[in-house]
């Protein structure tokens, strides 16, 4: 398979939130504004891309029955850098983003690609494996945190483009699920038409 | 009363589903038959709580001391991994029944964010031991309401006629919207 068709499939065709529906807590969770989920899409992308890459090195060197911790641990480094790194530069982003950050541990989109991908491909093959699901995640969540934004208080990116307040509802925890809902559904449609 | 207080909260205000996004995954995967949410949840009450309490004890007794705080989130998922596989174990020799009921779930759960989530949360709420305990089961309680009545409405929701394009995950995630709406209401009994 050759590089841009694994890194166009993680985009559209295998889109992890909206086609696989894996990582719905993160996305329904930092999607507030479209900032955060610019925020937690690029720091889910790194933690994708660095584990995948290791994961790729070092596939032949773990034992099979043990090779879901070791994933584990790989991933859960690279959260800890994000994490101080994150603490340390944006101080502001890290402190919306909360804990959802440690929580990237847990993401099963990283553990999935680790598992399904990186275990079993080359070094390059790997990195833009998971730069592709990671753009993907980030665009997925992005796009939520537009819409809500846009929604909830008529801006997008803190940019104010309708007068007035909005409809609060949907930056409030019931408008993540409503909003995700009805994507989901257009996306699905969608992709009946393509096939 | 202060305990009395953190069990509203965790059950009802900040439920774990609805409010902090936490654990959709098992809330959207296990919740077409009511028995087997049932199964998740006790799962759930039981690895929470002893998670917690384990991963309490090792921050203030070993990563504190040490200053090694940072190796939090790796310490973490190291002991909730360890510590499901070792339920299971015990669960399989000591009570084959329970072992058998809860079985399926146990490695579910070590992916489950509420598990981590929790043991996380109670560290940054800086609350004591006793504290930390009965907020965990109190949220996992909240798990357990949450994801029991939901899997009520979708054994109710298969029998109803849904749009054709909202069939499947959009109709589920619609009706978690209106459930989350619906706890909201809750808002506001509890600082």
């Amino acid at each position: 398979m050759n590089h841009w068709k694994i890194f166009s499939r993680g985009f559209l065709k295998q889109n992890p939130v909206f086609i696989l529906l894996l990582g719905f807590c993160p996305t329904l969770g930092v999607s507030t504004s479209a900032m955060n989920g610019v925020g937690m899409g690029v720091a889910t992308t790194f933690v994708l891309v660095m584990s995948n890459g290791i994961i790729s090195l070092i596939k032949d060197l773990i034992p099979d029955k043990v090779r879901i911790p070791c994933f584990i641990v790989v991933i859960a480094s690279f959260v800890t850098v994000v994490d101080l790194s994150m603490a340390a530069y944006f101080p502001a982003l890290h402190a919306q983003l909360g804990l959802f950050i440690p929580l990237i541990v847990v993401n099963c989109i990283i553990l999935g690609r680790a598992e399904a991908f990186a275990s079993k491909n080359t070094l390059g093959s790997s990195l833009i494996d998971g730069l592709g699901m990671g753009l993907g995640f980030a665009f997925a969540v992005t796009l939520l945190g537009v819409l809500r934004e846009l929604l909830g208080s008529g801006s997008v990116f803190g940019l104010k483009l309708f007068p007035g307040d909005g409809i609060l509802i949907f930056i409030l925890s019931p408008g993540a699920f409503i909003v995700l809902s009805y994507l989901i559904a257009v996306v699905m449609k969608i992709n009946q038409k393509a096939s | 009363m202060e305990y009395l207080l953190i069990i509203i909260s965790a059950i009802l205000v900040n439920n774990i589903v609805l409010s902090r996004f936490l654990g959709i995954c098992p809330f959207l995967g296990v919740s077409n038959r009511l028995s087997s949410a049932i199964g998740m949840c006790a799962g759930v009450l039981f690895v929470m709580t002893l998670a917690t309490l384990v991963t309490y004890l090792i921050q203030h007794y070993i990563l504190l001391p040490l200053h090694i705080g940072f190796l939090q989130t790796i310490t973490y998922i190291l002991v909730i991994a360890a510590l499901v596989q070792m339920v299971e174990i015990i669960l399989k020799k000591v009570s084959p029944v329970l072992y058998q009921a809860l079985g399926v779930y146990l490695p579910l759960i070590t992916t489950n964010c509420t598990i981590l989530g929790v043991a996380i949360l109670v560290i940054q709420k800086e609350y004591n031991l006793l504290q930390s305990v009965v907020f965990a089961m109190a949220t996992a309680s909240g798990f357990a309401l949450a994801l029991i009545v939901f899997s009520g409405i979708r054994e109710q929701l298969e029998l109803v006629n849904v749009p054709r394009g909202m069939k499947g995950v959009p109709i589920a995630l619609l009706v978690a919207g209106l459930l989350s709406l619906a706890f909201m209401g809750f808002a506001g009994i509890v600082r």
